[in-house]
Order: C-alpha cells, then structure tokens, then sequence
C-alpha cells in the first residue's frame, strides 16, 4: 500500500508492505538510522518517536497507521539552525548517554514528558521515563540530564 | 593547568545526540548494498537428536538466497575435543536457541517467514536443565564423557579448610543467578567481500580477536579478513570477540560469496546470546565470638550452559577472589563446572567476581548475625589492614594497593549509619508494616586479569593535528575523550584536534580489546608511552630546526609549542615540527604490558524499605566508595560507577533467567526478564576515593565493573537486614516480593 | 518481531468498518491503538489475515458527561482519560487507573475499547469496568446493544462481542459512594499487575486473579452486611483461581489480593 507521512517536516512517500513498521519505515524508507529497534515486546522504548508531537513506540505502530501523520524523530530535534533541543543540551551537560543506543528514544520519551509535565519532580522524571530501557546509565545522569532540560528552558532558546 | 582529573564532556556526544550512532544494522555502505537478510533457525528444544532437516519448502520461498546447515559446513576433523562447540548443531541440540539453519533473503521481512518454512525433526532428550541435574550424571551432555563436569579447580586450601579454633561455625547454600546481559543493541554482524578479502563489521568489543576467531572458524587467512567495529550499544562483556552466531553468518558470506547482514531479535538475544552468573555457592565461615573469622570455605558448582565458552574461566576466578577483602588465617575454595541444556555463560560485568563478593559477603553477614554483632564491626575487624600492602590473599591473589576499613567508614559516615539504625530501631519498635533495612558491602576485584597488554599509536601531522590508533574499543565507556585528555596533557594538542580511532583491524592490527575494566590501566597507558615517543621525536626535529641542544628544549603544553627554555620567540608549533618530520608527520607505536592486574576495591551500603506484608523491597538510597585508583575522568568515572550499581541492584532484587523441567526458557522477552528500569532506582550517593596503584604509570585500576561487584550483595544484605527481627536469616537472590514473604511465612512459622 | 504477512484495510466510518469486518470474517480483526494486538502479531501469536483499521473513528473518541452517566468513546485512548477534567471530576477511579496502564507510549496509543475487548484479566481497566458497573454498548451488522460489564468477560481472552462487532462506547454510572481506590501491585513499575484491587464505593474488582477480570463477591456481601475493612478483604479470595506463573504463585497472589484489598478499602473509605 501507498503511505506518505511527514518526517521531521519533510514528506516521504512510498509503496510499503501492509505489514511495515513505522520504526522500519523510519530507519529503512526515511534513512533515518537515529531511531533503535531494542526489543520486541513493546518494552524498551529505543524505538521512540514523536507522532504527532506524542511520545510512542514505533515498533508498535503500522507505518499505515501513521500514514497522512507528523513523525519526529531524534533527527528532527534540532533547529534549522543547528542549536541544539535543550533535551539534547541536558543529554551532553549531564552525561546521559554511554553507548548511546538507547538515547534518541530516551531523548523522544523526555521531550513528549516535558511537553505534558514542563517542571517534574525527580519521581515523575522517572515514571515518566518508565517504558524506555538503559543499561548503561543506571538512570542517574539520564535524570538529571532531564531536569536538567527542564530548568533550562525550551527549545532553541538558551545559548548552547 | 592538567587537565588530568578535571570534568570533560564527552567528544563522542555530539555525533551521539544529533544523528545517532552508526550501530551494525544502521550501516548503508555500498559493500552492502543487496546484502541478503540472515536469519537463524534455532532449536525450541533443549535437549535431542536432530533426525531430519527438511529446507525444501524455505528454499522454494520467493525472495530467499539460500537455506544452510550443518551439513553446508565442512566436516569437522575426527577425534576432537568431544565438547567442541559447533557453529550449527549437526546431529543434536543442547539448549533452547541453539543455531540450526541459517536462511538468507532479499528482504528483511522474508526472514521470518522463510525460517518458519524450514522443518527440523527433534528426537527428544531428557534434558538436563540445572545445576541438580547435572550433577546427578544421569544424563550426559556429551556422549563418551563420563558425566558433565566440564572442568575442576580450587585455590587456597582447597576442601580442606582448617576449622579449628572456631567457636562458632555458619555453613549455607545460596544462590548467584543466572543473568541476562541485555545490551540494547542486540548482536549484530554484516559481512561483504571485497576482492579476495571478506570485511566483517561486528557488534564487539574486540575487532582483532574477532578477526582471529573467524579466521580459524571458517578456515580463511586471517589477513584476508578485516574486522570493523562499527558504534556498539553496550556490550558488558557478552559482546567479547565473536560467537558462533555470528561466526556463522561471516561464514554464510564466505560459503555464498554473498554479502550478508545479521542482527538478532530481543527474544532470540535473550535465549542465544551468552548469559552472566549461573552458580550454586556453599560457603562455611566460622569463627570466634568476638568477630574474628578464622577460616572460611566456598564451594562453587558454576553452570556452563551447554558448551565452556567461559564457565571454568569464571569459576577460576570466583575461587581466586573467594576471600574477598579479609585476611583470614585459612580459607579455601573449590569449584565444578558443569554443562546444562541451557544457554552457554560467559563473561557479564564481573565476570566471575561478584559471585566471589556476593558469597563472601553474605557469609559475613551470616557470621555476624550468628554472633550477635553488627555487620559493620565484623568487617572491621577482619578487613586487610592498609599497612600490609601488597597482600596476599589465603586463596593466591595479590592485591596491590588497598584501603577497605576507610573506605567503609567513608561510606557509614556519608549514608548516616548511627541514625538510620536508630530509625530501624524505632519502626521494629512499633511494629511498623514498612520496616527499613541496611545491608553493606567491603569488595575488591581484579581487574586487566588476563596480562595480555595492550597497544597504541600516536601520529602527530603537517596541521598539528593528532590521531590516536588505540587498541581498547569503547562501547559506550567514553575513550576517545579520556584517551585525547591523555595526548593533551602529554603533549599539549588541544583535544579538538585530536582523533581517537579504535576497532578496525586494518588501522589497528594487533590488540586486545576492552573487558575486564583493563582500558584505561592498559591501553591508555599504552597511549602515554605511545605520545611520550612522540614527544622524544618532536624534540630531536625541533632541536634541529631550531639549532638548539635537546635538553635546552621544552613543551609548553599549555600551549603546544616547543621553545628553547626562556625564549619564546623560539617557539615551533606542532604542525611545523611534524611537517619537518617527514611526510607520514611524527609517530610512534606502543605496547603496554603491565606487570600484574589491578584490585579496585570499595564498600556500598543499600537502604530498603521493605513492606512486611507484601514483601516488597525498595531501594531508597545507595551509597558507595568505589576506588578505582587515581581518576582521569570523574565524570566518565562516575557514569561506569552508576551504570554497575544498577546491573547489581538488579540482581539483587529482579533479575532472573529461569529455566522450565524441560530447559524451556520462561523468561525470553523483556516481559518476563525483569530488566531494571528508573522507577526501580533511586539517584546514587558517590563517594569519591583514589587510592593509586603503583603498577603502571597512570596510577589507574578499573572502574567498569566495580559498582556492580559492591552493589549486589549490600542490597541483598539490606533486603534481609530488613526482616532479620522476624527471624529471617537469608533470602536467596532474586529478592521478589514473593520470595520475601516466604521468608518471613517460614521464620513465623519456626517460631 | 515481523508480524505474518496480513492485508491492511481502513475504515472511514463505523458502517464502513462493520461491513469489511462482514467481508473478511474470522480471518479479520479490528486494529484501534494497536497494543494488545500488535505485540501479539509481532510474536505471531495472532496472526490475522486482514487488519481493519479503525484508529481513524474520531467519532468513537469522546468522554461526555450525559447526565447520571459517563460516556466514554471506546477510541478514547488512556492518555486522554488520564488528563480529562471531567473523569478527574466524576471518575477519578477511571482517570487514575488509565494513567497506571503500561507506559505514556503506550498511552499514547492504547484505547479503552482496545483494552476492554481484548478481555484480559491481567489488564487493569477490564476489572475498573466491573468496579464501576460499566455498560459496553456494541455495534454490529444487525444493529447495536448494550452489554453490562458482569455479562461482558466471559473466559480467557474471550469477550460477549460476536465476531465484527464492534465496541462503540462505555457507559458508566456516576458513582453514588464516591470512595475509591486503585491498587495494582508489580514489581517493576511497568509490569502487568501480578494482582490489582479496584474499589468504587462498595464494589471491589481484581486484576489476574483467574481467567477473567472478577467481581470480589465475597467482599461485596461482607461490606453490605457491615464488616470493617480487614474483616471483609479475608474474603478476596473467595471464588477466585489465580494462576500460578512466573509473577506469583497462587497462595502469593490469594495473599495479595487480601492485603491489597484490605489497603483499597481503607483508602477508599478515606476519599468518602
């Protein structure tokens, strides 16, 4: 079938299996490699993209489900300019990442959280972050690199 | 000033964050183009005869290249070791997620589809799916073997621990679990020929053994194979080198002339890539009733899995580091390896020492609970004292520099110990349904064990420019910025101009790796030597050019410029100098071999609520001293430290691979297997603590694997401190909720 | 992690996706948010040769205040639920338990039809349906009915819905006891319950405690004849059959059920 769908604001179109995943329409259609594929039970959340501005599991949406929608992705989180998405400066500033598999995912699931809770608690940066795995970080940095992004503003604001 | 010791973010981030990192799967490089999609047919069953293989039905599957057994290989030669792993199973099974086809497809979704249409005929075996099993003999893993005992070791005194003079005597069995690694990127293998030679890009850590392991797997010259590392995601010891999986599908490259990609499902990581721990421990300490310990015994049967990949290597290590931070006048350990239909087990973060500290440390705790004394005052006493460095160990290790009775006190004094018992006081007291628990740990760990050195290169060029060929291959542990903050401060390049290369053997031919937190000790100090004959270099051009005596010359390394001492007019830059060098600049190679390993050490202390009625433990703080000697990087440092705390916490408290009657796996997908997430977790408490080692020029031991050597048992020890006054004397790891409302059912009931 | 190869259909409208459900038969089922049944299918545990797409209903996504009742569209995903003011207001119970189902992906996609015709016992919202003595309202082709929620579970996985039909709302009372309280015991924050006690003034509900989503009828009759809180939560148990796997075993889960609804109904008592 024929999908077409907005990635980071630019419209890919193309004739997909019925059966393709919105990661795999992502990674392989898109080229947009940023996005990980982690597991494949819903669980780990490597695979986390914005559809329509809302954090979701792309191994878990049909590329036909998102068909005529906005997906960003990892990719996308920068301004046109280069500077930096302030979830991505807290990343940097509180050494977020190891390996950084997991990140891009990690990094969609923060921006979706502040979106919907813009000053959480540490509890809450936790909870929110529940459904994305790290096995590098043991979390610490990844919170903080969070709360981080929430005191320091929004997007393409703050001098990197 | 040095930037040595200073917090320096990671050059590696920006890539990282921006556009993500270019992992095996990610790789779209015209060697590839038209790769064929290999999927692994694998065993469901963990113990039989394979009677048939029928790939005609896959094989006629529109889209599908080729389907390849065991019976593609080429026969293996008569007479070898009858344990010998295969690259697919020929004529029987041993573990569920054991290879048995390969099918290769245009299509990346053809994969599953053509793997279901391969039919394989299992005669059923009894399966042998544990340690009882096993050592019942009453089914072989191998035939022609007398029973399944894969190998055999002790150290110290052996079995025959001299208990005399002890009042007081604890003996028990416990358990160290079997783990899943869980990287989150899976396996993951391409392969492509290019000419006569086959470039592998490989998900490891280690290209250059890698490259080594193929070549004698698949009989091809090791100079006609290039291994590339690509960006790993995670690794933790599981990704050391290659495994047969992914060896056979290099070799489906070489068999088909095909080029090929590989990465795995979560499900299958789960059953096929190696596992970590898998040991039953009987330790007997005994003692006198003042706290001293004067002997203790540690029995170890270590599970292998169905082939030694690492199983007697790992229990080697177990009985070596079985005394753990005590001098104990006698002490002893021995251990049996045994093979199990279940998922080979290898190296995961420790490797053989947590089990180590895990037993010592629960025996400690044991001891002081039968003696009545707190757990912290029995380590006290028994603790290597700091001036009887370099120490020897009752089980043969030789630990090079130490300071445990401070580094628990540092750790007692910053969680508030006096007043957290105070508060456990005052809620068993009351009767409170949530009581609190303290658990501690004094570890110490071996670390760059394996002695096998590591090399560097260093090449300085016409811009002033550097480029840094290092042996060591990062999977997340941040080497390109430590090993560039080594050059800096060496030579003065600013880190901007320096680039760290690792993982491909082309570029870097001979090596070792990263494991066993040996990085930094071995190949950054290789990095040193390597820029410091660069530096020796650089003075005899500069001496030249500049007409002036060697030794009249300096680095200015604030700024990178060479000068005749006093005379800044003088100064060269380092682009000039390598200009006059020669077309290929200014470079040295080194080859680090220290002259024994490292023994970071530390001690953690775990506060968990436990909730009494339904049994469930939470850690509520975590505090630790992890001393890895002089630091280069606290903030890389502190990352590997945080990183290890939570696999360890995972252990103690979730973390399981269960195994059915059957050796059915019951915990292959991220459902089932409890990895741990934030909301599991607190934020850490580190204390900082150098302690440096003389044996290389860094001062540097291993950090990688510190935080989950502590971290397991002080939880563990919290978790049942927590109920001890219910009468509660061990809980067997996995802490669940369920497994701790059977233990306190079960002391009730003995009351 | 592929699912099976499958055809893909939309649906514009109800109409439109009773009739393909008609045309493709037991070979076809609905996708609405897609995440109790696309992990199956990536498994191949389910492998339904015809998706009918009906994410794009957005007829089917409302929460209304119809006076003496909620009405919920069964496409009114867990997210929506969990920041609605007017289930904040009128069904906290609903509102707070929708915010505790998988993680803010999942709810990001997941529906409370999805959810509630799945019919699994381990989920939460089937046992919150019971608790607060919802209406499921179907649609299929020979027209619409209204199925109590105590008549909806009917075995393992097994819901009142013929094949094709389609849930269209949940209708649910406004509670006379506003009391409440949700209690869904993992060891990770992101498990499936190992058991959950949902309580709605004097209707106590459980989470994986058998094949179906139960009703703690023992409970209920204790609370009506004026036991206390401990004495009538000794009754959870009563009636059920958890299973014994992985999570728990079935004296665990007895055990829990009992603590937690004892736990339930002390909060729930408090919120009065």
């Amino acid at each position: 079938m024929k999908v077409a769908i907005s990635v980071n604001g630019r419209q890919v179109e193309a004739e997909v299996e019925d059966r393709l995943l919105l990661a795999h329409f992502v990674r392989e259609v898109a080229g947009l490699t940023a996005t990980n594929i982690g597991c494949d039970t819903t669980s780990c959340g490597a695979c986390t993209v914005l559809l329509d501005g809302e954090s979701v599991k792309s191994c878990t949406v049909l590329a036909a489900q998102a068909d005529g929608h906005e997906v960003t992705t990892c990719e996308g989180l920068a301004g046109a300019d280069g500077q930096w998405h302030a979830v991505q400066q807290g990343f940097h500033a509180e050494h977020g990442l190891q390996c950084g598999f997991c990140t891009p995912g990690m990094m969609m699931a923060a921006v979706s959280l502040l979106a919907e809770n813009p000053n959480p608690t540490e509890e809450e940066v936790r909870t929110g972050l529940e459904g994305n795995i790290c096995r590098c970080t043991g979390y610490h940095n990844i919170v903080r690199a969070v709360l981080a992004a929430a005191r320091d503003g929004q997007p393409a604001q703050e001098a990197s | 000033m040095s930037i040595m010791g200073t917090r320096v973010l990671r050059t590696e981030d920006p890539r990282l964050i921006t556009q993500g990192g270019v992992y095996t799967d990610d790789l779209r490089l015209p060697e590839l183009t038209g790769a064929a999609y290999v999927t692994i047919v694998r065993s469901p069953v963990a113990h039989a005869l394979i009677t048939g293989i029928d790939t005609s039905a896959a094989t006629e599957m529109p889209g599908v290249v080729a389907v390849l057994t065991s019976a593609d290989l080429p026969a293996a030669p008569e007479g070898g070791d009858p344990t010998a792993e295969p690259l697919l199973a020929a004529d029987r099974v041993r573990y569920v997620g054991e290879p048995v086809a390969l099918v290769l497809t245009e299509g990346r979704y053809q994969g599953e589809d053509a793997a279901e249409l391969v039919s394989v005929d299992y005669d059923l075996l009894p399966a042998v799916p544990g340690i009882e099993a096993a050592l019942t003999g009453e089914t072989l893993l191998f035939p022609g073997t007398e029973n399944n005992i894969l190998g055999t070791g002790t150290a110290g005194e052996g079995d025959d621990v001299n208990f005399g003079g002890c009042e007081v005597v604890v003996e028990r069995t416990v358990v160290n679990q079997r783990l899943a690694p869980v990287p989150l990127e899976p396996r993951a293998m391409a392969a492509a020929w290019t000419g006569d030679r086959l470039t592998v890009w490989s998900s490891t850590q280690n290209a250059q053994l890698a490259r080594g392991a193929i070549a004698g797997a698949i009989g091809l010259d090791p100079a006609l194979i290039r291994v590339i590392a690509p960006d790993v995601g995670g690794g933790f010891g599981a990704k050391v080198a290659v495994d047969r999986d992914a060896i056979a599908v290099a070799w489906a490259a070489k068999h088909t002339g095909h080029a090929v990609r590989w990465i795995e499902t979560r499900s299958e990581n789960l059953v096929g890539m190696v596992h970590g721990r898998g040991q039953r421990q009987t330790y007997k300490i005994g003692g006198t009733r003042d706290g001293r310990v004067l002997a203790y015994h540690l029995d170890v049967v270590q599970d292998c899995g169905a082939f030694n990949r690492l199983g007697v290597f790992l229990a080697q290590l177990t009985v070596l580091m079985a005394a753990g931070v005590y001098d104990f006048a006698h002490a002893g350990a021995s251990f049996r390896a045994v093979a199990t239909n279940a998922t080979p087990i290898a190296a995961y973060r420790g490797a053989g020492r947590p089990e180590a500290a895990a037993a010592i440390e629960r025996a400690m705790d044991d001891f002081a609970a039968e003696v009545g004394m707190d757990p912290a005052e029995v380590r006290r006493i028994n603790v290597v004292p700091p001036d009887k460095f370099p120490f020897t160990t009752a089980t043969g290790a030789t630990y090079d520099t130490g300071e445990y009775a401070a580094g628990l006190e540092r750790v007692l004094g910053a969680a508030g110990y006096p007043a957290l018992r105070a508060e456990q006081a005052r809620r068993r007291e009351r009767g409170d349904t949530v009581q609190l628990g303290l658990g501690m740990s004094v570890y110490v760990e071996i670390t760059a064990g394996d002695m096998s050195g590591e090399t560097a290169r260093v090449v300085v060029d016409g811009t002033g420019a550097a480029t840094v060929f290092t042996g060591s291959s990062a999977h997340g542990q941040g080497h390109h910025t430590a090993w560039a903050m080594l050059v800096q401060d060496e030579l003065g390049i600013p880190m901007e101009s320096i680039t760290v290369v690792h993982g491909d053997t082309d570029a870097i031919p001979e090596a070792i790796g990263t494991f066993g937190s040996r990085s930094l000790q071995l190949g950054g100090t290789a990095v040193v030597q390597a820029a410091g004959v660069v530096k020796e270099q650089a003075r005899r051009v500069a001496a030249e050019m500049i007409e002036a005596a060697e030794a009249d010359l300096e680095l200015d390394t604030a700024h990178g410029t060479w000068q005749v001492r006093g005379d800044p007019a003088s100064a060269l830059g380092w682009g000039q100098i390598a200009e006059r060098a020669g077309p290929d600049g200014l470079a040295a190679d080194a080859r680090f071999d220290a002259s024994a390993p490292t023994f970071p050490f530390g001690a953690h202390l775990a506060v968990v609520e436990v909730d009494t009625e339904t049994g469930k433990a939470t850690l509520v703080r975590h505090v630790t001293v992890d001393d890895a000697g002089r630091i280069l990087n606290p903030v890389l440092a502190e990352g590997q430290r945080h990183g290890g705390i939570a696999q360890g916490v995972a252990q103690a408290l979730l973390e399981e691979v269960r195994y059915d009657p059957d050796g059915n796996p019951l915990t292959s997908t991220l459902v089932d297997y409890a990895a741990i997430t934030a909301t599991e977790l607190p934020s850490f408490e580190l204390v900082a603590s150098e302690t440096p080692t003389p044996i290389n020029p860094l001062g540097a031991k291993g950090i990688g694997e510190a935080g989950t050597i502590g971290s397991t048992p002080a939880v563990l020890n919290a978790v049942i401190d927590a109920v001890s006054h219910l009468g509660v004397r061990h809980i067997d790891m996995p802490a669940t909720p369920e497994k701790v409302w059977a233990a306190i059912n079960e002391a009730r009931a003995a009351r | 992690m592929i699912p099976a190869p499958f055809s893909y259909r939309r649906a514009g409208t109800v109409e439109e996706a009773l009739d393909l459900a008609t045309e493709a038969g037991e070979d076809g089922k609905y996708l609405a948010g897609g995440h109790s049944l696309l992990p199956l299918m990536k498994l191949r545990f389910a492998v339904p040769e015809v998706l009918i797409d009906i994410g794009r209903l957005a007829e089917l996504s409302y929460i209304r205040d119809e006076d003496g009742h909620i009405a919920i569209g069964a496409l009114t995903r867990h997210h929506d639920l969990e920041y609605s003011a007017l289930l904040a207001a009128e069904l906290p119970l609903l509102a707070h338990a929708a915010g505790r189902v998988g993680d803010p992906q999942v709810r990001h996609r997941g529906t409370i039809g999805g959810s509630v015709a799945h019919g699994d016992a381990a989920s939460d919202l089937p046992a919150v349906a019971l608790a607060l003595d919802a209406t499921l309202v179907a649609r299929g082709p020979s027209g619409s009915r209204e199925i109590a929620a105590t008549e909806f579970f009917r075995g393992l996985f097994e819901t009142a819905l013929e094949p094709g039909e389609l849930l269209t709302e949940i209708r649910i009372p406004k509670p006379a006891r506003r009391g409440w309280s949700f209690q869904k015991f993992t060891k990770r924050a992101i498990d499936w319950a190992i058991v959950g006690v949902v309580v709605q003034g004097g209707r106590v509900a459980l989470v994986n405690m058998g094949s179906v989503p139960m009703r703690a009828a023992g409970v209920e009759q204790a609370l009506a004849a004026g036991a206390g809180p401990a004495d009538a939560a000794a009754h959870a148990a009563e009636g059920t059959n958890p299973v014994a796997d992985l999570g728990a075993s079935t004296a665990y889960r007895e055990h829990l059920a009992r603590v937690l609804t004892t736990r339930a109904l002390a909060e729930a008592a408090s919120r009065n």
